[in-house]
């Protein structure tokens, strides 16, 4: 089962429902991985017109073609597959352009995937709270360095080591919705050298 | 009265220190023995000559060392001073908030001259003397809120309001209590203060927002905020936290006198006219226990609020570990006999 | 903090009838100076000394927020109301002096949008003046939709329209026109925000097309202010200053307060900015919530009371004020 329970947190940890279709003028859906399960799941509810609106971006990542023939199955007025965010996200900022008020955005999967692409979604004009959310996967983090502001994709443990500037850092639950990302501070910033165990808390 | 400036450092050397006149005018935040979260709002109106209350922004002797320490934080990292793009009117507000106020208020150091929109501005202390036109940001070598900023001690939250909250959209933060602007830009009142423990259980935050959304024009409120600091630094930020958090370690009972240090905001909020934004300064007031102590009623009433914290906020505000060595430096000040209500010197 | 916001002393510099229903005042500082600047779509709070009545409106403040020589406001008789309005027309003439607030805004701009698309409806008109002066001085990209009865009630219709070519379109009731709100919403690029003013069911006819339409919530704006109204008269115990007040059927509950002395903060009176909100003690009775403030759970939770705009039917009500 893909879906995972968080436990209560602070206000700015963004919090994630379950994506159903809402009416709208069209409907742009990006998901990595699991993400796609959140989709195929809504697609049990939505109107045969639902689709011929939609705009599916997929990135599979390590599922492989575990859900995408399934995804295009569905039949959306334009389906994409794409091998990383990197890549889909200039055919991403060209959907929002197409895109009027009334569009109605679907992010589900990782919490890197759903806060870039929300951060790309808010840029374009749509209020983060109009954008529906759903995670599904990988609980593992992305996390910015206060200190070199370097992005650490994928972290799983608590410290780990920012793949820029190589401080040991911990994780915060502290979320920045601008940067799509989670706050590391320097674990060891009062006691040089005293660096904790690692502990893998996400997966 | 002309005021001294100094001539010192926040860094390094820490050659910072406190006139006899700046501590007595020192805005000591306990005014009972004992501290807990409140919504301690009042009214931002003139308040005791002489004391940090009297004037809109207050200028110290601080300030020429202050703007100097500010600039260089800028030169190291910019990111510290960011403004999102609808937010440049609000910076507009705020220049004209801060001249109007520092030249009707301090004219033997300030001067504002309009003839329509063509402004000059003239800060001696600072030896600037600008001429601009009003709403042109060509005209400015920085962005409005940049540039009044660079000159105004504190740092700045510069707010939008929608959707009845306030978003944290702009600001100018250099001399921070271990938060990241670069990080919390965008965020709204919640988000910002989620990191703050208890407050929020204690339905604090709904109740300050509440207040500060209805803010009006001309009609400005303040509180006072506090946590601790070793040595006179005033960036104490979440980037350089892998540089100035070391310096907790090492204080004695022989040093701790000199090197730690109460830090006091005196935070003011204020309705911007165009953008109907919030502007929210954050003045930041250093004094080393040894000069506070000088204070007697200070000196027991420290003692027992640091005594008596709950453990949740010495950790939150950085303390924990240097607590017990506080307490015992500032019981020798304290013989046990009352204090009287409120934040005054009992002598004045 | 006393109640209401800071005072401004006025002097009328010109009552200008502009058709037949609504006349416009101009107020400048008394003594001379500039007044404060403030941002469009802010109102101020007008002082009416009627006899022995001391009525406060509300009103959108339509000039220039840049001109910090005069205010001007834009009053519509209505006379089935409760006599501000025609106070307002019979009473104030040029060189009075009055006390108007200090500008509030509760329905400001979303400076962040790509495009400010404005839907106006009769005297509604008069927050968009303030505003599009405001966006045509900055650049802004906006749009206003103006629905009016008939061209001679379509108060200041014609000059917007040469004042904006291109950006004002004018709808007439009397000849079959009206906003095609469907085509329009389904058109607009995203980062675009609606703003509506006007009669309550136009109001409630954007809110609800838009929500349709699957635009968001926080991008559908909308300002109206809530003539207190009238009712049964009725009785109302203070707890903390000790007093018992009478509310009169043409009187709201926050001006029964003020005229027993009892100190009530408000910004807008009309059941929008959530200011006045008071506690209540006890009741035995219903209460009639009329405002927009309180949310659904709390009017049914009987805890709180608007006083500027809502009433009580019943034995007992005692308030924490």
């Amino acid at each position: 089962m893909s879906k995972t329970e968080f436990p209560p947190s602070i206000t700015s940890r963004p919090v994630y429902g379950e994506l159903e279709a809402r009416s709208g003028s069209g409907h742009l859906m990006i998901a990595d991985a699991e993400g796609a399960e959140a989709i195929l799941d809504l697609a049990e509810s939505a109107d045969k017109d639902f689709w011929a609106k939609a705009h599916v971006i997929y990135i599979p990542k390590k599922t492989g073609t575990k859900y995408s023939s399934q995804l295009e199955e569905l039949g959306a007025g334009q389906y994409y597959a794409g091998p990383s965010y990197e890549a889909a996200q200039s055919r991403i900022r060209r959907a929002l352009q197409d895109c009027h008020m009334g569009t109605q955005v679907y992010l589900s999967g990782t919490e890197s995937l759903m806060g870039q692409a929300m951060a790309e979604a808010t840029a374009a004009g749509i209020p983060h709270t109009a954008i529906q959310t759903e995670h599904r996967g990988s609980t593992a983090r992305r996390m910015q360095c206060v200190h070199c502001k370097g992005i650490t994709e994928d972290v799983t443990t608590d410290p780990f080591e920012c793949s820029h500037c190589g401080l040991s850092l911990f994780v915060r639950d502290h979320y920045s919705r601008r940067l799509a990302a989670f706050q590391g501070v320097r674990v060891d910033a009062e006691d040089p050298g005293n660096i904790p165990e690692k502990v893998e808390l996400f997966k | 009265m002309t005021i001294q400036f100094n001539d010192e450092t926040f860094h390094g050397d820490f050659t910072f220190k406190n006139s006899d006149w700046a501590i007595k005018r020192f805005p000591f935040p306990f005014h009972e023995d004992s501290y807990m979260y409140s919504v301690n709002m009042e009214p931002h109106t003139s308040y005791r000559p002489g004391s940090v209350f009297e004037r809109t922004f207050d200028v110290d002797e601080h300030y020429v060392s202050e703007m100097k320490d500010r600039a260089r934080v800028l030169a190291n990292d910019p990111l510290r001073c960011q403004s999102l793009p609808h937010m440049t009117l609000a910076g507009w507000d705020l220049v004209e908030l801060i001249m109007e106020a520092k030249a009707r208020e301090y004219p033997d150091l300030f001067e504002l001259h309009k003839d329509g929109n063509r402004w000059r501005w003239i800060n001696k202390p600072l030896g600037i003397d600008d001429t601009f036109t009003f709403l042109d940001e060509s005209t400015l070598p920085y962005g409005p809120m940049e540039y009044i900023t660079r000159q105004t001690q504190g740092d700045f939250a510069v707010l939008d309001q929608r959707d009845d909250n306030l978003w944290m959209d702009a600001g100018m933060v250099t001399t921070q209590a271990d938060w990241s602007l670069d990080f919390d830009i965008g965020m709204n009142f919640f988000e910002w203060h989620a990191p703050v423990p208890k407050a929020h259980e204690m339905g604090i935050f709904v109740r300050a927002l509440k207040f500060l959304l209805n803010i009006q024009q001309g009609q400005p409120a303040r509180r006072l905020n506090w946590t601790m600091t070793v040595n006179p630094l005033l960036d104490t930020s979440p980037e350089n936290y892998h540089k100035w958090g070391v310096m907790k370690q090492g204080l004695t009972m022989e040093n701790i006198g000199e090197k730690q240090h109460l830090r006091v905001e005196l935070q003011t909020f204020f309705r911007l006219p165009r953008s109907n934004a919030l502007v929210f300064p954050i003045r930041c007031y250093l004094i080393r226990f040894e000069d506070l102590v000088t204070v007697p009623k200070w000196a027991r009433r420290l003692h027992r609020v640091i005594r008596d914290l709950p453990e949740e906020l010495a950790t939150y505000k950085g303390f924990i570990d240097n607590r017990p060595l506080m307490v015992e430096y500032l019981s020798q000040f304290d013989d046990g006999s009352p204090t009287s209500d409120g934040i005054w010197p009992d002598d004045d | 903090m006393s109640a209401g916001t800071a005072k401004l002393n006025v002097t009328v510099a010109e009552v200008k009838p502009i058709n037949d229903l609504v006349t416009r005042f101009k107020f400048v500082r008394t003594g001379g100076g500039d007044l404060p600047t403030f941002s469009g779509g802010a109102h101020t709070v007008v002082e009416m000394q009627d006899g022995d009545i001391t009525r406060l409106n509300a009103y959108s403040l339509m000039s220039n927020p840049a001109d910090r020589g005069a205010y001007t406001i834009s009053v519509r008789r209505d006379d089935q109301g409760r006599g501000g309005s025609k106070f307002m027309h019979n009473k104030v003439k040029e060189g009075m002096e009055m006390v108007i607030s200090n500008p509030v805004n509760l329905f400001s701009l979303d400076l962040r949008a790509k495009k400010h698309l404005m839907l106006a409806g009769g005297i509604g008109i008069t927050p968009f003046m303030a505003q599009m002066h405001q966006l045509s001085m900055m650049g802004g990209n906006f749009e206003l939709h103006y629905s009016v009865r008939t061209a001679s009630l379509g108060t200041y219709a014609k000059e917007l329209a040469e004042r904006y070519p291109g950006k004002v379109h004018i709808y007439h009731d009397d000849q079959k026109e009206a906003i095609d709100l469907k085509t329009l919403l389904a058109n607009q690029p995203l980062g675009t925000h609606v703003y509506v003013c006007g009669p309550k069911g136009m109001i409630n006819w954007v809110h609800s097309t838009a929500g349709e339409m699957g635009w968001p919530r926080e991008a559908v704006h909308s300002e109206e202010f809530l003539a207190p109204a009238s009712g049964k008269p009725f009785e109302v115990k203070c707890a903390v200053s000790n007093k018992i007040v009478q509310v009169g059927e043409h009187q709201s509950l926050l001006e029964a307060l003020e005229a027993a002395g009892i100190d009530a903060p408000y910004l807008c009176r009309g059941g929008a900015c959530g200011q006045c909100e008071t506690n209540v003690i006890g009741y035995d009775g219903k209460f009639l919530h009329y405002d927009h403030w309180l949310t659904d759970e709390q009017k049914a939770g009987g805890k709180h009371i608007m006083p500027c705009v809502s009433r009580f039917e019943g034995k007992t009500l005692v308030l924490d004020r």
